[in-house]
């Protein structure tokens, strides 16, 4: 986005929406694919859907690029552990898209404890004209049969086919938080709280541990993994988030156990923000590499920070994303909100980086121009084609008409998960159970 | 659910109205670090919630780890607030507050603690009693095979009864304490020799299966607590 993109220029579509609240319908995680022609939704029934991008047409220029849906299907079901007596959800932590090698999509989904993949493949021909098969594939009576013909390929409605291909189960024993496909198209890897496992996409029966932090003795757990993401280009490089706030980058051609990270990225704690929530407030919920490799982005509690890879001191940028809620903090630790888990995007030029709030807010912020903004998910304050108009939250003091106080935000409304196209300006944000796809139709390009 | 605007409060907690009007008592900057003394009142009422939370987290079939480890955190923080401070000179301050701070302290360090032992006890006990060994550094090929199930064929085998269990190696863990003496008892060494077929030995396999029973018999015999000696050897001994 440049200088002069100004937010009112965002035009948006207002897709597809729910009417009714169900648990099932929750959207737990989104994902665009690398050319952003699809997108996928995980929701905590553990289902996926898979939007299409329609492609533009002179015929209906009002619905130019829109996503329809495109696929649904089952990925995961509730299991019982008879052995801890415990339900395993099927909730969808995380869905990621392989890169595209052939026809065929493909992408790993993944619980608690069982990453699948699956692949999409498509079919909108078929074969008629049999010799020996009549139309409906009955066998014909060969004595009618005079003459040959060559069966021919006709077109027929398109049909999404979606079929599991691999289950990788049995490798982890705590949640996994995160899985993420290497740059090698050949392994990816997974992480759970305490253990980070490699497989090859191919094998399901082995997994190689590459990190373990769980103590020998339990009680001296102070620290969990919360999030984990391969180097966009650097095959051997990978960086995993804790609990404490620190990252680590490790290199997985030093050592087949990677639990001595190569570079240590921390901030010193701040002694006038100090309290008893630091700790909290300082756990790490999302890390991701820029597209560029030479970044990584981060999101606390209350900010979202962006790191140089050659610089392990601090982070080169800090934003706020509700400094207001600072004040808030032990209410929010009753109530456990202080325990959400807000992701983080960058777009596709690494310029601009987004993140969600409470009440469906959700900000983005240019790096460039360090302008930010706050936008919000909702139906009563959107229609479909409208321009999303930037919210604000007073903390007393001068109040203009518009504004939200800090008391009256809904901390049940949360943006939790967003994406961002790999390539233009179209943003997909999951509210509770309801997705919102914005469209930037004047600024399309980035910049 | 109710969705209202506002924060939500939980209802079995019972909270101080003071915590939250002076919410950020604890951040006020002006006060030296060692001579912060915030007031008992509010920093136990927070030891209290934390307490709950961390009993609730615990409650949980599977506790979530993360949320676990950072109310413990947590509440090692509010512990260590509130002991009193060792450079510090003898305040003649209120003398209530200090004194409920301490015996609070000092009940529910002692409950914390145990509390916190056995259930990260427990959490470790359910989740894997022979962990598979760590890879050692320098090894070569790096890793170690982890679950046995075979490769799905197809959707039905996906959508098919609980395969999220636990690795192998931790169902042969779970069995570790029951007494397996009997069956290594030295007794059968002899026997399970003669068990090895040798080439000269015609009928091995029925001689095998002769002794096998005697075997057993004997153990049941023991088990029951009869005279087993008295039973004459099975034939070819």
């Amino acid at each position: 986005m440049g200088e002069d993109t100004d937010t009112r220029k965002i035009n948006h579509s207002f897709l597809r929406d729910h009417s009714y609240v169900t648990e099932a319908d929750i959207i737990s995680t989104v994902e665009f694919n690398h050319t952003g022609e699809l997108l996928a939704t995980g929701d905590k029934g553990g289902r996926v859907v898979i939007f299409q991008r329609e492609p533009e047409s002179k015929n209906a220029p009002h619905s130019q690029g829109e996503y329809d849906v495109y696929s649904t299907f089952q990925s995961h079901e509730p299991e019982f552990d008879y052995l801890k007596s415990l339900e395993i959800e099927e909730k969808i932590n995380k869905i990621k898209w392989l890169p595209q090698q052939n026809a065929a999509h493909s992408l790993l989904s993944t619980n608690d404890k069982t990453i699948k993949l699956w692949k999409i493949t498509e079919r909108d021909k078929r074969p008629e004209g049999y010799n020996l098969k009549d139309e409906e594939g009955k066998l014909k009576d060969l004595s009618t049969v005079t003459s040959l013909q060559v069966p021919v390929l006709k077109p027929m409605d398109l049909m999404v086919e979606v079929s599991p291909r691999r289950v990788f189960a049995n490798g982890h024993t705590y949640h996994i938080n995160s899985i993420s496909v290497n740059s090698d198209c050949e392994t990816y890897m997974s992480a759970d709280d305490l253990r980070i496992n490699l497989w090859h996409l191919a094998i399901t029966d082995r997994s190689f541990n590459i990190v373990d932090i769980k103590p020998a003795n339990m009680e001296d757990l102070t620290e969990v993994i919360t999030a984990s993401e391969f180097h966009p280009h650097h095959c051997n490089l990978f960086v995993y988030s804790s609990s404490k706030g620190s990252l680590r980058l490790c290199d997985m051609r030093a050592a087949a156990l990677c639990d001595k990270h190569s570079k240590l990225f921390e901030e010193p704690e701040d002694p006038s923000n100090r309290s008893f929530f630091s700790e909290i407030i300082s756990s790490v919920s999302d890390v991701k590499f820029s597209h560029s490799g030479r970044y990584m982005l981060t999101r606390d509690y209350l900010t979202v920070k962006v790191w140089d890879l050659n610089m392990e001191a601090r982070p080169i940028e800090t934003y706020q994303v509700h400094d207001y809620l600072r004040s808030k903090l032990c209410s929010l630790y009753e109530n456990d909100c202080i325990f959400d888990k807000f992701e983080c995007a960058w777009n596709g030029s690494d310029s601009v980086i987004m993140t969600g709030a409470y009440n469906n807010f959700f900000r983005m912020f240019d790096r460039n121009t360090k302008r930010d903004v706050t936008l919000e998910a909702s139906r009563e304050s959107s229609k479909p084609r409208a321009v999303l108009k930037p919210r604000r939250v007073c903390v007393g003091g001068k109040r203009r008409r518009d504004d939200i106080s800090v008391d009256s935000l809904d901390f049940t409304k949360k943006i939790l998960h967003t994406a961002w196209h790999p390539a233009e300006n179209i943003i997909a944000i999951a509210a509770t159970n309801n997705l919102y796809i914005f469209q930037d139709k004047v600024n399309s390009e980035m910049h | 659910m109710m969705l209202s605007k506002g924060l939500k409060r939980k209802r079995e907690e019972e909270r101080e109205t003071e915590t939250l009007a002076g919410d950020a008592w604890w951040l006020d900057p002006s006060l030296p670090a060692a001579a912060q003394a915030p007031p008992a009142t509010a920093s136990s009422s927070l030891f209290d919630l934390s307490v709950l939370k961390l009993h609730h987290s615990l409650r949980q079939g599977e506790p979530d780890l993360r949320h676990l480890v950072l109310v413990v955190n947590t509440l090692r923080r509010i512990q260590a607030s509130m002991a009193p401070a060792p450079t510090l000179p003898p305040v003649p301050s209120p003398p209530a507050a200090p004194c409920v701070a301490d015996s609070l302290l000092a009940s529910s360090d002692a409950a914390l603690s145990a509390s916190m032992a056995s259930l990260l006890e427990d959490l470790s006990h359910i989740e894997g009693l022979s962990q598979a060994p760590q890879p050692l550094v320098d090894e070569g090929p790096p890793g170690r095979p982890v679950g046995g199930s075979p490769p799905s064929l197809g959707a039905l085998d996906l959508l098919g009864p609980a395969t999220g269990c636990l690795l192998d190696d931790e169902l042969e863990g779970l069995f570790e304490d029951i007494d397996t003496s009997m069956y290594d008892s030295e007794l059968w060494a002899p026997a399970s020799e003669g068990l090895k077929p040798g080439p000269e030995d015609g009928p091995g396999k029925e001689e095998a299966l002769e002794l096998d029973e005697a075997e057993l018999d004997y153990l049941l015999d023991v088990l029951v607590g009869t005279q087993a000696l008295e039973r004459p050897p099975g034939p070819g001994r």
